[in-house]
Parts: structure tokens; sequence; C-alpha cells
């Protein structure tokens, strides 16, 4: 794209990108930490985590006070208002992925290191590793306007959804097993939900890359796999 | 109990969406202007729905007040001007010669940027231009000059001194006299040259709301290098560049969603 003929006016929209760049850089270190201060009993890690939400924060104010002085200031349309209305909406997104991997955090400490068996570890590390794949994804296909790699995250969603449902199905399972398990299993059902939010979060952003660079909204339905509705009724039978 | 009102009027601040089926009162083919040798125009074909605004965008140069001059054949009064092509009003070829200028240009009123009052009364400013065409008794030709003022929004500020000066009104009242002396002919088309350009926002706000009105009853074209004008007031907007349209469409569609990098970098403020 080439330039503005007021320079400042570039660097009002570069200002946006690179805050949300750097929160986009914060979101995805809170979602690996909390991770793995959940699965490895890591308490310090945890308070870590917890600590920077703050600058999360900070950062998707500025965002909105300044997308909207640029609004204020020039006016902007076409590419230039998509892409400011873009930057609140992504800070938006990106500031409550931030608050779901506290929440995380925040359950990690809550559990204190007694994650007990392995293999719902195993489970929710996978979902993890997925939903941070995307969430790079889509950062990048934000930060590179590429709209095919955003609308392959948008797809991709799906798969989450699916492991979420597996995981509710056996953590349940482990409840009804030893009620002694309801404590934690229903921390780590939290924690799976909050992942698999992050996950919508990022098909969030997906929609607004898509947005940004066509001008198009793209279809009301996005596909999922999320049954774990279905899975209670049929439990609770 | 309190009730909550629900408005169901169009918002505030935007002009009705464009109706797309409207009926088709300009037809512009294949038109080519000259300023002696030099082509201003080259090749514009668009049309321009009735009771619609259409906004003519582009930089200064690119053709826009020189395609709206055409219209009315105003340009006619410079020899060395000429066009060719036709622009079809309802039909009617108004470049061939047969038709009469005087007649054509009561049809096609025309506002321009600086506000041009003739200098007498705020009530001769308007009776003139009717009793150029219509020898009306008085109570009759009154009677248009008040309906003229009130449709030009300005009845209210004029009413109690229609026998001074129209010279010795504020800019904003002088345009919008211009508009009631163009509306006092009942035209079909009234054209509007950067008609806000040389106004403070209150003035122009209020020449905005009037052009809203006006567009239930006119087809209005304007000029206007205002982006955000042009969004506001139109339904339809042409972006022209070095004497060529680039691209025509509906306003919502072109402020948000341009076809053509040209028209983005312009509306965005990159060109150059």
């Amino acid at each position: 794209m080439s330039e503005h003929i007021v320079s400042s006016y570039d660097n009002d929209l570069q200002d946006l990108r690179r805050r949300i760049s750097e929160m986009g850089g914060i979101a995805e270190k809170m979602l690996v930490d909390s991770i793995a201060a959940l699965l490895r009993g890591d308490l310090p890690l945890a308070q870590t985590v917890i600590a920077s939400d703050t600058r999360l924060d900070i950062l998707q104010r500025e965002v909105e006070e300044s997308a909207i002085l640029t609004i204020a200031r020039r006016q902007p349309l076409a590419v230039d208002l998509r892409e400011t209305i873009s930057a609140i909406r992504v800070s938006g997104d990106v500031e409550r992925i931030g608050d779901l991997a506290k929440n995380i955090a925040k359950r990690a400490l809550a559990i204190g290191g007694q994650l007990q068996p392995q293999k719902i570890a195993v489970g929710v590390q996978h979902m993890s590793d997925l939903v941070l794949g995307q969430l790079k994804d889509v950062l990048d296909s934000y930060a590179q306007q590429d709209t095919i790699k955003a609308v392959d995250v948008w797809r991709r969603d799906g798969a989450i959804d699916a492991l979420y449902t597996s995981l509710f199905r056996e953590l349940l399972t482990y409840m009804m097993e030893d009620p002694r398990n309801i404590s934690f299993c229903t921390h780590l059902l939290f924690c799976a939900k909050n992942i698999e939010r992050i996950g919508d979060h990022t098909t969030n952003i997906a929609e607004t890359v898509h947005y940004l660079v066509t001008g198009e909204t793209l279809a009301i339905d996005r596909p999922k796999n999320d049954t774990s509705i279905d899975a209670t009724a049929e439990v609770g039978a | 109990m309190s009730q909550i009102s629900v408005n169901t009027s169009s918002a505030i601040g935007h002009a009705a969406a464009a109706d797309i089926d409207a009926p088709i009162r300009i037809a512009v083919r294949n038109l080519n202007f000259y300023y002696s040798d030099a082509l201003a125009l080259k090749n514009v074909s668009m049309n321009f729905h009735d009771k619609q605004v259409t906004a003519l965008i582009g930089p200064s140069g690119c053709g826009k007040s020189t395609l709206l001059r055409t219209f009315n054949r105003i340009y006619s009064l410079y020899p060395e001007q000429r066009a060719d092509g036709e622009i079809l009003l309802d039909g009617q070829n108004v470049l061939s010669p047969s038709v009469d200028v005087n007649e054509l240009r009561a049809r096609v009123g025309m506002v321009f940027q600086k506000p041009t009052p003739f200098p007498m009364s705020i009530y001769d400013n308007i009776a003139f231009g009717i009793r150029l065409y219509e020898k009306l008794p008085k109570s009759e030709l009154d009677g248009r000059v008040e309906e003229a003022l009130k449709k030009a929004a300005l009845w209210n500020e004029a009413k109690d001194k229609l026998r001074q000066s129209g010279m010795g009104l504020s800019g904003g009242q002088q345009q919008r006299l211009c508009i009631a002396r163009t509306i006092a002919q009942n035209p079909e088309v009234i054209l509007l040259d950067e008609p806000t350009s040389a106004l403070d926002p209150i003035s122009t706000g209020k020449i905005e709301e009037l052009i809203e009105q006006l567009r239930e009853e006119f087809t209005i074209v304007i000029v206007t290098h205002n982006m955000q004008q042009a969004a506001r007031i139109s339904q339809f907007t042409a972006f022209m560049y070095l004497g060529e349209l680039v691209e025509f469409g509906q306003t919502d569609k072109m402020f948000m969603t341009p076809t053509k990098k040209q028209t983005q970098d312009y509306i965005t403020g990159r060109f150059g």
C-alpha cells in the first residue's frame, strides 16, 4: 500500500499495528506459560502469567483510545477505516485471550500441582498446542494481511471443539469414578473450556482479518464440532 | 410508566440508501469536452438516477466541474469550449443545437461555489428568474417566492426582510438564497458545484440537510472536495481522474470497498 500524503497518518496506523503485535506476543506467552504452569504445577510461573495481564489491558486501552482519536482526527475511509475498526476488534479479542490464560494460571494455583492422571494432562497439552498454533497463525495473518491464512484458522477451529468434547466426556468419567476427583476435574474442565474459548477468539480475529483485507464479512456459521452439550444429556440420563 | 419511543426514521447524518432501480434522469454517452484543443473529458458515459444525489469527486482538474457544466450547457458562454457525444435529459440530447439553452437552464438549475446573489432584494432575487419565463399576478408570485424560500429552509430567517438586499445575508444564507432562486424555476435537476466549500460547519450542515430534503423532489448532482460530505449526502458517487470516469457506484460501497486502486488511493489520501 502506498503511503498517505499526510505522513503522520501512516504513523498513527503503524502505531496501532505495533501495539497489537506486542499484545499478540504477550498473549501467546501467557497461554504457553499458563499451560506449563498447570501441567507442571509451576506456581511461580502461574504468578508471572497473572502479573503480565496488566500490560495487556493497558495496551488494549491504548489501542482503543488511539483508534478513536484516529477516527476523530482523520475520518478514515475504505481500507483505513477497516484497519482502524479492525484494530479495536482484534485488540479486544487478544485482551480476552489474555484474561482466559490468566484464569488458567489462577486455576493452576488452585489445583496446586496435583494434576492426576497423566492421560488428561496429555489431552490438555494437545488441545493447547492446537490453539497456540491457531493463535500464532492468526496473528501472522493479521500482520501480513493474509486472508487465506486467516480463513484456514477459521476452518481449523472445529478440531479444537471436537477435542474439547472428548476431554469433557473423559473428565465426567473421572468425576463419576471418584468424588475426590471432582474438585480438580472441575478446574480442569474450566481450563479446557478456556482453551476452547481462546480458539473461538482466534476465529473472531480471522473473521476480522478477512474483513480488513476484503471488506466483506465471512459467513455467519463457522464449522463447529463442540457436542459437549449432548454429552451432558447422555451422562445425566 | 414511561414509554420508550422507537425512532424508525433513517439514521441522523446519513443519506438514504441508494435506489438502484430509480429511473435514469440523465444519461451521458461518450461525452468528450474540449477547452480549445485540450481534451478535458474523455469518452465519459454514466447515468444519473432520478431523485438521487450523485456526488462527483476527484482531484482538481479531473473534469468533474466540467462535466457538471455540460448538463446545462453553461460552457457555451465561451466560444472556444465545445462538447461532443450525448447528454440525454429524459431522452432528449441537450447538446443538440435545437435545444433552447434558456429553457434548458430553467430545467437544469445550478448553484456555484461562491454564493452569487443578484444585487437586489431577497424577494427580487427569486422573482427575477420566475418573471423571465412566466407572467404571474403579484399574489401568485408572492406565493412562489415564499414556497421557494421555504423549500430552501430560508423562509423563517428571511420573511421579515424580503425587501432588503440579498447581499446583506450571511454566506450560508446567501447560498440558500441561490438554491431558492434555482428551485423557484421548478427545475428537474439541480447542479451544485462545491456549494459548501466557502461556508462554516453550521451553514454547511444546513445545506446538507437541505440537499437531503430536496432529493425527494429533484435529481441532484454535486461536485465536492469533501469526501465525508460525499459519503454523507449522496446515494451514488463517481470518481474522476484526468478527464476520465474511473469508478462509479453506490456511495456506501465506493467509500468502504472501492474496486479500483486509484479510487481507494484518492479517498484515503494516498494520491500523489
